[in-house]
């Protein structure tokens, strides 16, 4: 197997949830060790959600496939924060590594004696990510969120949805967005720090990097005090520009045309040649006006077709089409299969699993799933003994004292 | 003077051949945080989201999209044409002082031009390629056309929008704003900014292959590994049971309020008077308390719609419950928070004037986000660029323009 990209970069991993848990996942896919700071005395929600599927029912620490989802290549050490000895191994593991990451509530690894300021006492060059739904200055620091709270803040849920409908939050990829986020921040001080030298703290908001998303919107209200508002699928000049509807149950195919040839290409190759020759649909401008009755029309030959047959007439023709994917369509569809974004582990308890990796093909350092997500503590010895040094004797002694907690 | 900030990435070289948002996003994040990123448009034309508003004071200009200002600042802008030889060897000769290329064009248009990255390396064999597509360089659907409608549909996350809907006979729909493109041009950023990190190390540049539709595959994953493990199909548009899944109607707006942990629940339960709830067996599990969400959860909306989205979102908040309204563009510029922690910061453009943007989600400590310069002019920097970094002379740039080669 060739290198990874990040062969030799370790991180002290405070995260956990969705949005913090992720993060550290991506940086793992691309080898970084990532060392997991867990205990019983604060375990990570998402390894206790109980979920039944199907027949199996999945409780316990150990046996959460959502977290298994989001850890994996991750190792896992169970030290307690709530004990003054633990805190000293901590700032050792820290000393032996260039990242620590955490999305605590803001100040918490401060009152604790784990703060940057701290941190970097012990490894001057320490590069540290904090993420928080607020961000940690400004009124709102101390407040806390969830993935919903992160769409609806940022104003992108207000931008999601039917125009007649309720905003909507979106789905748990915007946890996963900000986890993006962290990784790309912390992906840009190691490289300065590489250049430099220079450690340095970053502190990241998660409403703000949903924010960031909705530019547009920002910028209208920021130039012409217009305010956006939520349209489907509508596009501000694009028709058609829709989901529709096609032959089975809740099936749809996207379709988008944005030029003159895509229109006519459209009308051949669904064989409604009249429609190009319509003038109520003659330019972008005019198909734009009436979109309400062409969406009438498209939808009216896509309910005889399936979406894929819809996607493979339109796409020879050169017209953009795509079904609204379901997740089980998902693992069967072949381009889903041909590029093997999804590989299995072996999970000490949940036996086999199917499992998303990373979403790049690098060509010299591929980035990959290694192992599942860790058992909570698995890494005890590695890095308490093979790491820092410490004997199985005094491991025991701390596992009593319960300081391995 | 001011000395200047030292700059994240200063050190990296950046070319990009991009268009519209993925690709230019992708390269925005890196001149935000100090690379040169030189952008190419083609002559007379332009990137695309020149053509798309909002437009300031609703006056379409190729120079004062808000769309292009935002997604292009902190760039060298120039024209040039790839697709004539004379384009494709300046190109080349840019790709010789480049470290990272990034560019969003279907595979077989890169082929054909002699631009794939097998053409590339045998000039820079430290070039980092970064090609972003819908489909990716590989696969049955490569040479597939899709737009950023089409992207999300694929990905998954739009056949789950809008959670709970109110008439499954209606449309799925796609993500607000420019989710879509922007998460993938900044997943793409990371895996470009890793290989630049182990280029330090083995002097050998790569090629990074990012597929859209996988990086958003990747973001619904959670409900696509529920599925690997033999649940149902994930259907969230079909109404089921659930504790207040949708942002529930106060007086002025919206506000969404979610309770993940026991403790939340309770403390919920007792800031809006119902204490007994905190008490309910019914409702004392995460799994319960949203099989039994139909029973309370029309109670708590009516709660809900005596107060306003203000109050409300204080008042869970000061017992450390995750609640926020649903704010509009107007909201968000207006935020205590967000002036607070300087999320808008001005920048000053030769045609549109000075303006606020929204600016980055992270501040690094020791190389803060700058705003040097406002996204460029159409060929703005073609004279910097081509004299003073290829050599060419002033009359050849003449020569090159009046042949349509930039």
């Amino acid at each position: 197997m060739s290198a990874f990209a990040l062969q030799g970069v370790r991180i002290t991993d405070f995260c956990w949830l969705w949005a913090g848990a992720y993060a550290t996942s991506l940086l793992a896919f691309l080898g970084a060790e990532v060392i997991k700071i867990e205990s019983l005395a604060r375990v990570d929600p998402t390894r206790t959600m109980t979920l039944t599927m199907g027949s199996q029912t999945f409780e316990g620490i150990d046996q959460s496939p959502i977290f298994n989802g989001l850890n994996l290549n991750k190792l896992s050490v169970r030290l307690n924060l709530k004990q003054p000895q633990a805190i000293g191994l901590l700032r050792r593991i820290v000393q032996i590594s260039d990242v620590v990451s955490e999305n605590m509530r803001p100040g918490t690894l401060d009152r604790i004696g784990l703060g940057y300021d701290v941190l970097k006492d012990a490894k001057p060059d320490i590069i540290m990510l904090s993420s928080s739904a607020f961000g940690s200055e400004g009124p709102l620091r101390r407040y806390g969120g969830y993935a919903p709270s992160f769409a609806c803040y940022s104003g992108l849920a207000h931008l999601t949805g039917y125009s007649d409908g309720l905003p909507s939050p979106m789905t748990g990829s915007v946890d996963l967005m900000s986890a993006t986020t962290s990784a790309f921040a912390i992906m840009a001080a190691l490289n300065h720090r590489q250049h430099t030298g220079q450690g340095q703290h970053i502190d990241l908001s998660s409403v703000e990097s949903l924010a960031v998303f909705t530019g547009d919107a920002l910028m209208e209200y920021i130039m012409n005090g217009k305010v956006q508002t939520r349209n489907g699928n509508h596009d501000r000049i694009m028709a058609p520009h829709n989901c529709y509807r096609c032959k089975g149950d809740d099936k749809w195919v996207s379709i988008a045309i944005s030029t003159d040839a895509e229109w006519r290409a459209f009308c051949d190759a669904a064989g409604h040649p009249e429609w190009a020759s319509d003038e109520r649909f003659s330019d972008a401008y005019e198909r734009w006006k009436n979109r309400e009755e062409l969406d009438r029309l498209v939808g009216d030959w896509t309910i005889n077709h399936t979406h894929y047959e819809v996607t493979e007439i339109l796409q020879k023709a050169g017209v953009a089409a795509m079904p609204s994917l379901s997740n089980e369509e998902i693992l069967s569809d072949p381009h889903f299969k041909a590029r093997n974004l999804a590989a299995e582990v072996e999970h000490p308890t949940l036996g086999k699993q199917l499992v998303l990796g990373p979403p790049w093909r690098l060509s010299e350092t591929p980035a990959r799933v290694t192992r599942s997500a860790p058992m909570i503590g698995e890494h005890n010895e590695y890095v308490l003994g093979e790491l820092l040094g410490i004997s199985l004797k005094e491991i025991a002694r701390l596992i009593d004292a319960e300081i391995i907690y | 003077m001011a000395i200047m900030a030292e700059q994240c990435l200063g050190h990296l070289k950046v070319l990009e051949l991009g268009n519209f948002v993925t690709g230019p996003y992708c390269t925005k994040l890196l001149a935000d945080l100090g690379a040169e990123v030189i952008k190419i448009e083609a002559p007379g034309v332009g990137d695309d989201s020149r053509r798309k508003g909002p437009f300031l004071e609703d006056t379409p200009h190729p120079e004062m999209s808000g769309l292009f200002l935002y997604l292009n600042t902190n760039k060298l802008g120039i024209t040039l044409d790839v697709t004539t030889e004379t384009g494709k060897r300046i190109l080349k000769e840019l790709i010789k002082q480049t470290d990272i290329f990034v560019e969003d064009n279907p595979p077989a248009v890169m082929e054909q031009h002699g631009l794939a990255y097998g053409d590339l390396k045998e000039i820079n064999s430290r070039l980092v390629m970064t090609s972003i597509t819908p489909f990716g360089q590989t696969g049955p659907y490569r040479d597939y056309k899709a737009y950023e409608l089409n992207c999300h549909h694929a990905g998954g996350e739009g056949y789950l929008l809008p959670t709970m809907s109110p008439d499954l006979s209606r449309e799925p729909v796609k993500a607000g704003g420019l989710v879509g493109d922007s998460i993938c041009g900044l997943s793409a950023a990371i895996a470009t900014l890793a290989a630049a990190y182990s280029r330090y190390a083995t002097g050998l540049g790569q090629h990074i292959d990012v597929s859209k539709q996988d990086v958003l595959m990747t973001m619904v994953g959670l409900e696509v590994v529920v599925m690997f493990a033999n649940m149902e199909v994930v259907r969230t548009r079909l109404k089921h049971p659930a504790l207040m899944p949708t942002p529930m109607k106060c007086q002025d707006g919206h506000i969404m309020v979610s309770t993940l942990t026991d403790r939340e629940w309770r403390d919920f339960a007792r800031s809006i008077g119902k204490p007994s709830l905190a008490e309910d067996e019914r409702f004392s599990q995460w799994a319960s308390r949203h099989l039994h969400g139909d029973e309370i959860t029309p109670h708590i909306e009516e709660f809900i719609a005596q107060y306003s989205k203000e109050e409300l979102f204080h008042r869970f908040q000061d017992r450390a419950v995750a609640a926020a309204p649903v704010n509009t563009a107007k909201d968000l510029a207006e935020s205590p928070q967000m002036e607070a922690r300087g999320f808008f910061g001005e920048i000053d453009h030769p045609k549109a004037g000075n303006l606020k943007y929204p600016t980055a989600p992270y501040k690094f400590s020791r190389t803060p986000w700058r705003a040097e310069r406002a996204a460029p002019l159409l060929g703005q920097h073609n004279g910097f660029v081509y004299c003073e970094r290829l050599g060419y002379d002033k009359r050849d740039l003449v020569t090159m323009a009046e042949t349509g080669i930039i």
